[in-house]
């Protein structure tokens, strides 16, 4: 026990958490915009995989890590532009679109990945480019917050100015207005000449490019090579972050965190010897407990309002 | 006369399912005047004014925007021309605020950012000028109705509304609410604006209104000055009738009391008292009908004795047993029979096959079960002797019921629900939207029925209908009962008309004789 306060209370720690969350935190932005437009966006887990898998090949092929991320980024452009078409133009459940790009994109990268690598299992033999970690000047001297805050990838501080950008999107521009309008009373603003579909294209294209950057993260900042099915879920535990964050930009930081944390400490236990299995299991457990959670306190409110209104 | 503004000419709609909603229509007005467009439901209003308002498309005929042809084709070039419409179901965004709403899809900026400051000083603004007080900085939904309906007007006001269409703005309206739209709605035309006003309520078209247009079946059939035409004018011209045809009845055999409602009570989810102190009782081998505009309170209270909806006070007994506390299919077991009002939603399953939906009040009982199997043989025989009797039309038993045609969908659900030997039939609007043939085979089968002993509840906004087959009936305003007649051979439609629009009602007393016991 003394062993895991001693992990937990330590600055690496804290970098570590950061360092985890930055996925998780990215997609659950996508999944903010997504779900604010009344589509939800399932697909950003095979999202991720696309990207993260694009940004390795064209950074080696290139040798510019730049492009590598460009790349990644385009590549999630054209998973939403799929999942856009099929459920926006030709009717399709959004649920089972999501869930079929997931499984092509599972089997598709690896189906790639051996094409380019001639391996199917890890990409080591690509010399992909990394995207670098940055110092930040005088943050770095403060004591504590220093060695937590400082020397991230640049996309982790990417991520963390994207809250700003989604809240800003969301509640300060005509774009933002009309993607709250189109999500939550569709008919109203078709009635104002509102071009719905358009709108929802727009906010899943957003929310794919988010979750493309969280994709070129796990590939060129958390690790520096693409393995299969290396997101392991983060896509989904996104969509739970942003479900307890209330669909809130600030929230789903919040909640992103403490994912976030759950993923540290399931990296960090196992040095001691606790089964690996078990501790791999934690970031999903908390997954579930936190939905749970979440879900009794909506249950709760609900049942509230309904006795303030029939009182 | 005024400077005509908007002219519609001709105007015919034909819906894909063959009901004709307007026939050669010619409506018109002018500027700066509130003209009332009345009619019963179903009489092509509110067709019309989709027409106008570009959600739908017409079949054929003109509309002239200050004489000059225009064709509205969707509803943002309606908004361009200068019409907006303030809908019955408010287009609001609940979560948004007052000014977000009236500016959305026309939001103002700065910079490209969305400029929230300007779009509530736009709506103070308008609001000021128009005497539409609101706070731009109010969330909707938890805003009263009144309110909700004063930012759809300022909404299209601010796309630049010249000609404004309200559907039944009343409806859902407090009395206090009403005067104060009503002021409004002056101060509007008083600014120039043209105000097009649908609505049931004929003292308030008398109040408000300059001109009034009366539609009946798809037809024009009057416009007058307000002022010119008495309420009783207007409802006679509203609900006259168009083609009477007779049914032969043999005299009724009463039996026992099978319904009996006793000071119904029933609060809907939004709060408004739909049902106040309903009260009545239908015996073996009588048809009783519940005339009135829809919306009355009739939906509810079938809800409510098939057990459909719950939370009401009051009491409702079925041949001597109390429902209060019962499920559906526990009500029905009692020998309650069930025709809804909206065949596609409650009255059949489309993609099922005809005997899937005729057995599927009685799937689960012994005789057509073979321990856990269905007795395929007997569902098919049962199936086929109905489809005969009740001259359903199709391929065979096994043809999926959405490939039917309305009337003969609606004759699937007769033949289920009359082959049970019903001791009550309810019957809200068996007759709706189907051909006349169908029609007059679902009278006739109601009258059988009746002469078997059944006690039957007829609902139904035809006149007609209510006229030809009940043998007595009950006129339903705004949640109450205003009329009762023992024998519907001494009603005409005026008088049936003045009750219905709540012109007029008759005493506790005479109202009282509908209970037995």
């Amino acid at each position: 026990m003394n062993n895991i306060f001693k992990i937990i209370f330590s600055t690496s720690f804290g970098y570590a958490i950061l360092r985890v969350t930055t996925p998780i935190l990215f997609s659950g932005l996508g999944a903010v915009i997504s779900d604010k437009a009344g589509v939800i966006n399932i697909a950003l887990e095979g999202t991720m995989l696309t990207s993260a898998l694009t940004g390795v090949i064209v950074s080696a092929l290139t040798q510019s890590t730049f492009f590598g991320v460009i790349a990644a980024i385009l590549s999630g452009i054209f998973v939403s532009l799929l999942l856009s078409y099929f459920s926006l133009n030709l009717k399709t459940d959004i649920v089972l679109t999501g869930i079929a790009i997931n499984l092509l994109a599972s089997g598709g990268t690896i189906f790639i990945l051996y094409l380019v690598a001639h391996d199917k299992g890890i990409s080591t033999s690509l010399n992909s480019k990394v995207i670098p970690n940055v110092t930040i000047p005088l943050l770095n001297k403060i004591p504590i917050l220093g060695p937590i805050l400082s020397g991230h990838n640049i996309l982790t501080y990417l991520s963390w100015i994207s809250v700003a950008i989604v809240y800003i999107l969301l509640y300060k521009t005509p774009l933002g207005v009309r993607i709250r309008a189109v999500g939550e009373n569709p008919e109203a603003a078709e009635s104002v000449g509102i071009n719905v579909n358009k709108i929802r294209y727009i906010a899943l294209c957003i929310s794919c490019i988010l979750a493309s950057f969280g994709g070129a993260y796990m590939s060129m900042g958390y690790v520096s090579w693409f393995s299969t099915n290396m997101t392991s879920g983060r896509g989904f535990i996104a969509l739970a972050a942003e479900a307890m964050g209330k669909g809130n930009p600030v929230g789903t930081l919040l909640t992103s965190l403490l994912f976030g944390f759950a993923g540290a400490l399931s990296n960090n236990l196992q040095s001691l010897r606790i089964p690996s299995e078990f501790v791999q299991m934690i970031p999903y457990l908390a997954t579930i407990v936190g939905l749970v959670i979440y879900s009794i306190r909506k249950t709760n409110m609900l049942k509230y309002k309904k006795e303030v209104q029939n009182a | 006369m005024k400077n005509e503004i908007l002219r519609m000419e001709n105007i015919t709609k034909i819906y894909s399912n063959g009901i004709t909603a307007n026939k050669g229509v010619y409506f018109s007005i002018c500027e700066s005047e509130i003209h009332a467009l009345v009619g019963e439901n179903g009489a092509g209003k509110s067709t019309l004014m989709k027409i106008l308002f570009g959600l739908e498309q017409p079949d054929d005929g003109e509309i002239y925007l200050n004489n000059s042809r225009i064709s509205i084709t969707s509803p943002s070039l309606a908004i361009k021309n200068g019409i907006g419409m303030v809908h019955q179901h408010f287009m609001l965004v609940p979560s948004l605020t007052v000014a977000e709403n009236v500016v959305l899809g026309l939001e103002p900026r700065n910079k490209g950012f969305f400029d929230y400051k300007k779009a509530v000083a736009i709506t103070e603004e308008l609001a000021q000028k128009y005497n539409l007080f609101v706070d731009p900085n109010s969330i909707v939904e938890d805003l009263p109705v009144g309110m909700k309906q004063k930012i759809e007007i300022l909404k299209a006001l601010y796309r630049g509304a010249k000609i404004l269409i309200l559907d039944e703005p009343t409806a859902v309206l407090t009395p206090q609410e009403t005067v104060e739209l009503f002021n409004q709605l002056m101060h509007l035309k008083n600014s120039g604006h043209t105000i097009i006003f649908i609505s049931h309520k004929l003292n308030e078209v008398k109040q408000i209104s300059d001109r009034v247009t009366i539609m009946r079946n798809g037809r024009n059939v009057g416009v007058f000055n307000t002022s010119d035409v008495s309420e009783n004018d207007i409802s006679r011209l509203m609900v006259g009738r168009d083609v009477v045809f007779k049914l032969d009845k043999n005299i009724k055999k009463l039996g026992k009391t099978i319904l009996n409602v006793k000071n119904l009570n029933y609060t809907s989810e939004t709060g408004k008292k739909v049902l106040k102190n309903i009260s009545f009782s239908v015996r073996g081998g009588e048809i009783l009908g519940i005339a009135g505009v829809e919306g009355n309170g009739q939906r509810e209270l079938v809800e409510i004795i098939t057990g459909l909806r719950n939370y009401y006070e009051g009491e409702i007994v079925i041949d001597n047993i109390r429902i209060n506390n019962l499920s559906i299919k526990e009500i029905r077991e009692l020998g309650t029979s069930h025709i809804p009002e909206d065949r596609m939603v409650y009255g059949v399953a489309a993609q099922g096959t005809i005997e899937e939906n005729i057995i599927s009040d009685r799937f689960y009982k012994k005789e057509l079960n073979h321990r856990i199997l269905m007795n395929i043989k007997k569902v098919s025989d049962i199936s086929k002797d109905l489809i005969k009797e009740y001259k359903i039309k199709c391929s065979s038993s096994k043809q999926k019921v959405s490939m039917l045609s309305g009337g003969n969908i609606q004759k699937v659900v007769v033949a289920r629900e009359f082959s049970s030997n019903p001791k009550l039939l309810i019957a809200d609007q068996p007759t709706r939207g189907i051909d006349i043939g169908a029609t007059e085979f679902i009278h006739k089968k109601i009258i059988q029925l009746r002469d078997s002993g059944t006690a039957i509840l007829l609902v139904s906004a035809d006149l007609n209908e209510i006229l030809e087959v009940s043998d007595s009936l009950i006129v339903m305003y705004g949640g109450e009962i205003v009329a009762y007649f023992d024998d519907t051979a001494n009603v005409t439609e005026e008088e049936l008309g003045m009750y219905m629009l709540g012109l007029k009602r008759q005493s506790h007393d005479e109202i009282g004789r509908v209970i037995y016991e």
